[in-house]
């Protein structure tokens, strides 16, 4: 096993009875990479996340996150990955101190660091202190989406996958979740994100563009924006979706 | 919520013991007196002076009578035939006709029953009275005593039993509704992607519920106590060791449910079926003694009969530890099953 990558995947497929989601996709993340998984609705980029989560098990293919096996390793990958999902995961009716002490807890962070992490993250959410007692039910989205972030980090895993975590974000609390995402990976974490936004594909750097379960493009937005003779990522996805 | 977890199951225990009863008073009776005799006053008196009839209307024809059963105003209709005293003068013999509207087969039989008695008393009243016997025929004389619940008291029969339907509703909504209300929303996603062990998921889930559901209990036994004056002939620290692991079995059947659901909707159908059939044939309402017996064989394994039992036994007739000792191990197996199937269904990676 190569060191030198954190996420290696080699003909990776999921199918759905008749259906493939994900068609043997390859590929490799370094560590401390911000790797963009690009693609329409439905190309297959949840499905193959949630594969390398150990959410799902493969249909055929290999894969290692972390050095650990898709297929039979999935708790170890657990214990050594972040994950925000589509949907907001948090719990709504806890507070915001209850939700971080609760996934902490489930990582087994200790009380001490617990308290410590806890401090930081509000200090670095800026969550005014008359805020941290309420039930998240009653925070503004972006905030929540800030703090599901920090949350799928709390116990500083070595990968973080992160599924749209943008959708329905201004574009002012977008940038500032894009400054949070930089830190995280300035700190040694690999960043494995979905989106649909194209300016946000520019931030990574690599993204690979999914149509209809395959990749059908891997590079960096510099080459990829080269290749394709476009002005911007956004004339690159079109292209690339519309066969050229 | 909580509130809500407290006050509905008060108000059920207040009102469905009052309410749900087998006890029939206040029937009402038509009276059809072609006699018009002492005789006929006499039966009528005796209907009347009793606790369970009440007199609705007296008229001179079957038909008319008829419709107010039709329009539900009266159950029982007593025809008296033009003669009915003279016949047993000069015959013995004389007839009256009791008409039934025995639309409820079980109140008609109740009914039926008062109805019979009141008359047989007539009987005797008019043999003395006109001597056509001359000396008594020889009888045998039953002495009745009714134990364990000497004065037919419905309300201490059905507490146990309404206690034993509130426990089993908690556990099974509560556990029922939880995991697929987390699948709804999209947090379980986030659990199933932690490290977290499924022991540690499943004991997170339902400890809360299991506390919920004995304090509910408790709670319930102190209302039935002080409010409808059970008896309490058996140790409470029985009743709470079988309701311990019961729990395990109603809170297993809630996980059990929500792990092959994928919507509140769903999971809420699939409980309502099982608790309708479990609530029903679990002898609460009606005697599993009189069940069919391939229904009384299912019962068997129906846990809110086994519990029911059990309850009653405690309360009523005191037993001890050894008597419901088969009931406990029964208990044991089938929470360890229902548990073990819902470990197994609650699935952290799809295949």
């Amino acid at each position: 096993m190569q060191n030198n990558f954190i996420i290696e995947s080699e003909n990776l497929t999921k199918k759905f009875g008749h259906f493939t989601a994900v068609d043997a996709i390859s590929f490799s993340v370094k560590p401390g990479e911000i790797f963009g998984f690009l693609g329409a609705n439905g190309a297959g980029k949840t499905t193959a996340m949630r594969m390398l989560c150990g959410l799902s098990i493969p249909t055929s293919g290999k894969a290692t996150v972390a050095g650990f096996d898709v297929y039979k390793q999935t708790e170890q990958i657990k214990k050594n990955i972040g994950y925000m999902s589509q949907k907001f995961s948090l719990y709504d009716d806890l507070t915001i101190t209850e939700n971080i002490n609760f996934y902490g807890g489930i990582y087994g962070l200790s009380k001490s660091k617990l308290k410590e992490k806890t401090e930081y993250l509000l200090d670095l959410l800026k969550i005014p202190e008359m805020h941290t007692g309420k039930l998240l039910v009653s925070l503004p989205l972006g905030w929540k989406q800030k703090l599901a972030f920090s949350v799928a980090i709390i116990h500083e895993p070595k990968i973080v996958f992160l599924d749209e975590p943008t959708g329905g974000v201004d574009p002012i609390t977008r940038r500032q979740f894009w400054d949070m995402i930089y830190e995280a990976s300035h700190n040694g974490v690999t960043v494995f994100v979905t989106t649909h936004y194209m300016d946000e594909a520019e931030y990574c750097n690599r993204v690979s563009m999914m149509v209809d379960g395959r990749i059908a493009s891997l590079d960096t937005p510099y080459n990829l924006k080269k290749e394709y003779n476009a002005g911007n990522m956004h004339e690159v996805f079109v292209k690339i979706a519309r066969g050229r | 919520m909580i509130p809500l977890i407290f006050f509905m199951p008060v108000l059920q225990l207040l009102v469905l013991s009052n309410a749900a009863t087998y006890e029939i008073k206040n029937i009402k009776f038509n009276i059809v007196d072609y006699d018009q005799s002492h005789f006929s006053r006499e039966l009528i008196s005796k209907f009347t002076a009793s606790n369970y009839f009440v007199l609705n209307d007296v008229s001179f024809s079957v038909e008319n009578s008829e419709e107010s059963f039709k329009k539900n105003q009266a159950k029982l209709i007593i025809h008296i035939p033009k003669d009915f005293e003279k016949n047993f003068r000069s015959q013995g013999l004389s007839g009256v006709q009791l008409v039934i509207n025995a639309e409820d087969g079980s109140a008609a039989g109740i009914i039926n029953n008062y109805a019979l008695n009141i008359t047989r008393d007539l009987n005797i009243d008019m043999a003395v009275e006109s001597s056509v016997m001359p000396e008594p025929v020889p009888m045998i004389n039953i002495d009745y005593s009714n134990w364990y619940n000497s004065e037919l008291d419905y309300i201490t029969y059905m507490v146990p039993g309404i206690l034993v339907v509130l426990v089993t509703m908690i556990g099974t909504f509560l556990s029922g509704m939880n995991v697929v209300k987390e699948k709804e929303i999209g947090t379980i996603e986030q659990l199933n992607v932690s490290p977290i062990k499924k022991y540690q998921f499943i004991t997170g889930k339902l400890m809360p519920f299991w506390f919920i559901g004995i304090g509910e209990l408790a709670f319930g036994l102190l209302i039935g106590i002080i409010v409808f004056k059970i008896p309490m002939l058996g140790s409470p620290l029985i009743i709470f060791m079988l309701a311990s692991v019961y729990m395990f079995v109603v809170l297993g059947m809630g996980l059990l449910i929500s792990t092959l659901t994928n919507t509140q909707q769903q999971a809420m159908f699939i409980a309502w079926f099982f608790l309708v059939l479990f609530i029903l044939m679990g002898g609460i309402f009606t005697p599993v003694e009189s069940m069919p017996a391939w229904a009384q064989a299912i019962a068997y394994f129906n846990p809110v009969a086994q519990f029911n039992r059990a309850m009653r036994m405690i309360m009523l007739k005191g037993s001890g530890f050894k008597d419901v000792l088969p009931t406990l191990y029964f208990f044991i197996v089938y929470a360890s099953v229902m548990m073990s199937l819902a470990v197994w269904r609650y699935r952290k990676t799809e295949s």
